[in-house]
C-alpha cells in the first residue's frame, strides 16, 4: 500500500516536504496505525504519537486523505491510494506528524473544566437521576484529540480567542452537570464575541469527531441558556 | 514584542439573537414580496407605485431595509475581526461601516417616503 | 558535564489514575510537586478501563467491605496480603464518593443514587451468589475517571510536565531515593529532577507479550527504572489474561459484557463455563474463565475457521440495554471484529492484560525491601502506587474492577504518605557525584551506537518469546527455554541502534528506552515464573498442576543483578478482620 507522509524535523530539514512509502501489509493489518507502525519500523526518524490504539486515549489524531481522524481506528480499506498523511492543520508542527497542541489544551483549561459545587460533600454521593446523568451523554465522552478545533477555520482564525469545539463541550459538559453550581459564572465567561461567538455553525467538528460527538449542538445549548437567561 | 491576547468583552449574545431575528424578517419579506409578484403581478410602473404608497408596505420595506443593514453590520463586524487584526484600524473601517449603514437607513427613509 | 537540576518537594511519575490521585493530594497540600507523564495526561492507560470500580457501597442490595476482601483474597489465590486488601476495600467506598464528588458522570439508579453491576469473583456473602458491587460509566469508566482526575488536578494547579520521559532513579550510597533523570522529548534535553521523594505511579508493561490489551506506553518504565536502581521486582510470574480480548486486534471487551448477562460459547453453542465453574459461571474469576477458553480451544472446541477463539455471546440483552449500558463496547466490536453485537457474538481468546506484580510495596504505598534480617524495609522517599507497584492486593490473580479501586486507593494513601514523610524530613539532601552517569551512558550508547540490533526486531522478538514461552498454560521445558531466550534477548537488547539521532521529538530514541524497561520486565516474569513449582492464580504450570501453600505461598522478589530470586512471606494478618485461611479456590 502506498502512502504520502508529511515530514519535517526542524533539526535537518529547512522545510517540510512530503515522503513517500510503500509497506506491505499484513492480513492482520486493518487499521492506518497498523500501516504506521510498519513504516516506522522500515524509517525509524517518522515520528508520531500513538498509544492506546483502540480510539480512547485520542494521541494518534492526523489529517488523513484531507481529513482529520485517528489512525487507530481508521481502516485502510477505506482508504484512497496514495494515502496522504499530514499533521493535524493550525497549529505548529513540533516534527513530522507530531503538532504543538498547547494552545488547544489552553483554551480546553480556559473554560474550567472542573466540577464547581461549594456545598459541603455528603457523606456519600450527590444524587443525580438517571435523566439528569443522561444530560452528560455525548459531551463527557470527548477524547481531547484536537480533530475537532483543528477542523474549524473560526479556530485556525482565532486559536488564541476562540475555545473551540472541543473546549466548548467541556464547557456545556459542566452546565449540564446538575452538581455543578456554576453556570452563570460559566455563561458569562463564554458571553463573547470571541469566546464563544466566532462559532459560525460551519459543523466541520461535527463531521470529523471520531467519536461522534456533536459539539455543534452543545454550543447551540449554550446559546439557547443565554437567551433563556437574557429574556 | 509582547502579544496580550484580551478576550472577555460580554457581548455576542445580542448581535447573535438580532442576526436571527433580522433574519426571520428578512425572510418573511421576501416571502411577503414574491407572494405579491406571484399573485397579483404588478407588471407596470403604476402598479408598483400604487403598492408602495399604502402606509403598511413603506413600513415593511422600512423594517426589511434596516435588518438588511444590522444584519450586514454583524457579519461586516465579523469579517473585520478575522481579518483586520490592528485595533486601530479595525476601529476605524468599524466606524465607517457603521456610519454608511446609517446614512444607508437615512436614504431609504427618505426613498421610500418619497413616493406619492 | 554535569546536567542541570530541578529541585520539587516531590516528583511523581506518571499521569494515570494513581499518578493523577497521589498528585491531587500532594498539590492540595501545597507542596511544590512536579508530574511527569510522557502522554499528555488524559492519555493515560487507566483511560482505557471499561468495567467499573469495585466498592461495597451496597446500592443494589447488602454489601460489606469484608465479603469484598474475601473475594479478593480468594481471587488473589491467597498470595494477597490480607492487611494492604482489607485496607484497599474498606477505603475504596469513600475513594468512589470522594470521585463522585469531584465531578465523575457515574452511571445512577432511579433514587440518584451510584449504579453498580455485577463483575467477575465479586460476590455476597463470602462466595454465595454474585452482587453487583462495580461502579460504572456505562463502559467507559476508566476515561470518565481519568478525566475527572485530570480536571481535579487542573483545579489543584498541579504542575505536569507533558511529555517527559523518566529515564532513571537516582539513589545515594545509603539506598535513599533523591528523584530521577528525565528527557523532554520535543527537544531531547535530560533533566535532573532533585526531589525529597519520589513516587512512581508509570503503570504496567502488558507490552512485553504480543497479544496484549495494552498501550503502546505500557513498558514497564517504572520497573525498569526500580530494577537498574538494584530494587526487586515482586511476583512478576503473575500476569492476567483477560477473558475477551478482541481475536487477533487484542482490543478489550470488559467484563461487564458478562455483568449485564452476556455470556461465553464454544463452537457447539455450549455454554461451557456453567462445567468449570457451577456457581459464578461466566463470572468466576479471569484466570478460571482464560484457562477454561484455552481448554476449549485447546481441546478442539474452539470457533471460527481456525477454530481459535470463543464467542461472546450478548444480542440477548437487547439494543436497549447494549446502547445505554455498553455504548463502547459495540462500538469497538463493529470498528475492530467486523460485527454487530446486538445481532452476533464477539469473537474472543485470553489476552495479556494486567500485571499482578510490580514494585514492593506496603499498603502505604511505600517501597519495601529485604535488608539485613527484615523483609520489608522501607526505602526512604522512593513511593510506587498503582499497576506499577505490588502492595500486594492482587496476589496471583486480580478481580475485575479492582485496578481502579487500587489506583484510587493507593494513589491517595501514597500521596499521604509522601505528605508525611515530608513534614518529618525537612531540606534536600545532596545529590551524589554520580547521579546522572547511567541515563547519560545509555543516551550516550544509542547516540554513539553504529549499526546495532532494530529496536523492533529485538521487540518482536521478546513479544515472541513472552507469548510462546509465558503465556496461559506454561510448561517446565518451555519456560527454561524461555529464560535462554530472554538471555539473548537482552544482549541484543543492550546493542540496540537507531538510524535517527534528531533531538526533536525522536520516538526512535524514546522506543529504545522504552526496550530497555521492558526487556527487565520480560525477564523478571520469565525468571520468577520458571522458579515458581506450582500452579497458582494466573500462574499454570503443567507440572505442578496444583496450589502448593507448603513451599509456595510466598512473594518472589527478582533482582536485576545476576537474575537472582529471594522469596519473602505473604501478610496473612489483616489490620482488624480475622485471617482468611486459605482454602480451595471454587467458583
Amino acid at each position: 500500500m502506498r502512502f504520502s507522509v508529511y515530514r519535517y524535523d526542524p533539526d535537518k530539514d529547512s522545510k517540510p516536504y512530503m515522503k513517500d512509502y510503500e509497506v506491505a501489509l499484513e492480513p492482520s493489518d486493518r487499521m492506518l496505525l497498523d500501516a504506521l507502525v510498519r513504516i516506522k519500523a522500515l524509517d525509524d526518524s517518522l515520528s508520531l504519537r500513538r498509544s492506546c490504539r483502540e480510539g480512547v486515549c485520542g494521541s494518534d489524531a492526523m489529517n488523513i486523505n484531507g481529513r482529520n481522524g485517528l489512525a487507530c481506528i481508521t481502516r485502510l480499506a477505506d482508504l484512497k491510494e496514495p494515502v496522504e498523511l499530514r499533521p493535524l492543520p493550525g497549529l505548529p508542527v513540533i516534527r513530522d506528524l507530531v503538532v504543538d497542541m498547547s494552545q488547544f489544551f489552553k483554551q480546553y483549561h480556559s473554560i474550567k473544566p472542573y466540577l464547581q459545587n461549594t456545598a459541603p460533600a455528603p457523606e456519600k454521593e450527590r444524587l443525580q437521576s438517571p435523566a439528569e446523568r443522561e444530560e452528560l451523554d455525548g459531551l463527557y465522552e470527548c477524547i481531547l484529540c484536537a480533530c475537532c478545533s483543528t477542523s474549524c477555520p473560526s479556530f485556525w482564525w482565532n486559536p488564541d480567542k476562540f475555545v473551540g469545539p472541543a473546549g466548548l463541550l467541556a464547557a456545556y459538559r459542566f452546565i449540564a452537570d446538575t452538581r455543578d453550581q456554576a453556570t452563570s459564572e460559566r455563561l458569562d465567561d463564554l458571553e463573547d464575541p470571541y469566546r464563544l461567538f466566532r462559532c459560525h455553525s460551519i459543523m466541520n467538528c461535527v463531521d470529523v469527531c471520531p467519536k461522534g460527538l456533536n459539539p455543534t449542538r452543545a454550543i447551540g445549548r449554550i446559546k439557547e441558556l443565554m437567551v433563556k437567561r437574557m429574556v | 514584542m509582547v502579544k496580550r491576547v484580551v478576550v472577555g468583552a460580554h457581548y455576542g449574545l445580542r448581535d447573535w439573537l438580532v442576526q436571527r431575528v433580522t433574519a426571520v424578517v428578512m425572510a418573511t419579506y421576501s416571502v411577503l414580496m414574491l407572494g405579491i409578484v406571484l399573485f397579483q403581478r404588478p407588471g407596470n410602473y403604476g402598479l408598483w407605485k400604487g403598492l408602495f404608497v399604502q402606509q403598511w408596505m413603506r413600513l415593511a420595506s422600512l423594517l426589511f431595509l434596516l435588518s438588511v443593514f444590522w444584519h450586514a453590520w454583524v457579519g461586516v463586524r465579523d469579517i473585520l475581526m478575522d481579518y483586520v487584526k490592528p485595533a486601530g484600524v479595525r476601529l476605524v473601517l468599524q466606524v465607517g461601516v457603521i456610519l454608511l449603514l446609517v446614512a444607508y437607513s437615512l436614504w431609504s427613509i427618505q426613498i421610500l417616503w418619497s413616493i406619492a | 558535564m554535569s546536567l542541570p537540576v530541578r529541585k520539587f518537594d516531590a516528583v511523581v511519575v506518571g499521569a494515570g489514575g494513581a499518578g493523577l490521585r497521589a498528585a491531587l493530594q500532594l498539590s492540595e497540600a501545597g507542596l511544590k510537586t512536579a508530574v511527569l507523564s510522557k502522554v499528555f495526561p488524559t492519555r493515560s492507560h487507566t483511560v482505557a478501563a471499561q468495567g467499573g470500580i469495585g466498592a461495597s457501597l451496597g446500592n443494589m442490595g447488602e454489601d460489606s467491605w469484608l465479603w469484598h476482601m474475601y473475594d479478593t483474597i480468594k481471587g488473589s489465590d491467597y498470595l494477597g496480603d490480607q492487611d494492604a486488601i482489607e485496607f484497599m476495600c474498606r477505603m475504596a467506598p469513600q475513594a468512589v464518593y470522594e470521585l463522585e464528588h469531584f465531578g465523575m458522570p457515574f452511571d445512577r439508579n432511579d433514587d440518584g443514587s451510584v449504579y453498580q453491576r455485577p463483575f467477575g469473583g465479586h460476590s455476597q456473602n463470602f462466595g454465595e451468589r454474585p452482587v453487583q458491587r462495580s461502579c460504572c460509566a456505562a463502559d467507559r469508566t476508566g476515561h470518565a475517571m481519568l478525566h475527572t482526575l485530570y480536571q481535579r488536578n487542573v483545579r489543584a494547579n498541579t504542575l505536569f510536565f507533558v511529555e517527559w520521559m523518566a529515564l532513571d532513579l537516582i539513589r545515594d550510597a545509603s539506598g535513599q531515593v533523591l528523584g530521577v533523570t528525565a528527557m523532554e522529548m520535543e527537544t531531547g534535553e535530560v533533566w535532573i529532577f532533585h526531589a525529597r521523594a519520589t513516587l512512581f505511579a508509570t503503570g504496567g508493561a502488558g507490552r512485553i507479550y504480543a497479544a496484549s490489551t495494552n498501550a503502546f506506553i505500557n513498558t514497564g518504565d517504572g520497573l525498569g527504572m526500580a530494577a537498574r536502581a538494584g530494587i526487586p521486582l515482586e511476583d512478576m510470574e503473575f500476569w492476567q489474561f483477560h477473558p475477551t480480548g478482541v481475536a487477533g486486534a487484542g482490543v478489550l471487551i470488559t467484563e461487564g459484557v458478562r455483568g449485564e448477562g452476556g455470556y461465553l460459547l464454544n463452537k457447539n453453542g455450549e455454554r461451557f463455563m456453567e462445567r468449570y465453574a457451577p456457581t459464578m459461571k461466566d463470572l468466576a474469576s479471569r484466570d478460571v474463565v482464560s484457562r477454561a477458553m484455552a481448554t476449549e480451544i485447546k481441546e478442539g472446541r474452539g470457533a471460527g475457521k481456525e477454530a481459535d477463539h470463543i464467542l461472546l455471546k450478548l444480542d440477548h440483552l437487547g439494543a436497549e440495554v447494549i446502547e445505554k449500558r455498553l455504548p463502547g463496547i459495540r462500538e469497538i466490536a463493529r470498528k475492530f471484529a467486523n460485527v454487530d453485537p446486538v445481532k452476533d457474538p464477539i469473537p474472543v481468546v485470553p489476552t495479556c492484560h494486567y500485571q499482578m506484580g510490580g514494585i514492593p510495596t506496603n499498603y502505604h504505598g511505600e517501597v519495601v525491601v529485604p535488608r539485613g534480617g527484615e523483609h520489608a524495609a522501607v526505602v526512604p522517599g522512593f513511593y510506587a502506587a498503582g499497576e506499577c507497584g505490588c502492595a500486594s492486593v492482587h496476589g496471583a490473580n486480580r478481580l475485575g474492577t479492582n485496578s481502579l479501586t487500587d489506583l484510587l486507593v493507593f494513589g491517595r494513601a501514597s500521596g499521604e504518605s509522601v505528605i508525611r514523610y515530608l513534614r518529618e524530613n525537612p531540606g534536600h539532601k545532596d545529590l551524589p557525584g554520580d547521579a546522572a552517569d547511567l541515563s547519560r551512558a545509555r543516551l550516550a550508547r544509542l547516540d554513539g551506537q553504529a549499526g546495532g540490533e532494530s529496536v523492533h526486531e529485538v521487540g518482536a522478538e521478546m513479544r515472541r518469546t513472552m507469548q510462546a514461552h509465558c503465556g496461559v498454560f506454561r510448561f517446565p521445558d518451555m519456560l527454561a527455554e524461555g529464560v535462554r531466550r530472554m538471555q539473548q534477548v537482552a544482549a541484543r537488547a543492550a546493542r540496540t541502534g537507531i538510524a535517527d539521532k534528531s533531538r526533536t521529538f525522536n520516538t526512535a530514541r524514546i522506543e529504545a528506552l522504552e526496550l530497555d524497561n521492558l526487556v527487565e520486565v520480560a525477564m523478571a516474569t520469565m525468571v520468577s515464573a520458571d522458579a515458581r513449582h506450582e500452579s497458582r492464580g494466573a500462574h499454570d504450570r503443567s507440572d505442578c498442576p496444583k496450589r502448593d501453600d507448603v513451599n509456595w505461598l510466598k512473594h518472589s522478589l527478582w533482582y536485576k543483578d545476576g537474575s537472582r530470586l529471594a522469596y519473602k512471606p505473604v501478610n496473612l494478618t489483616p489490620l482488624t478482620a480475622q485471617t482468611f485461611e486459605p482454602k480451595v479456590r471454587a467458583y
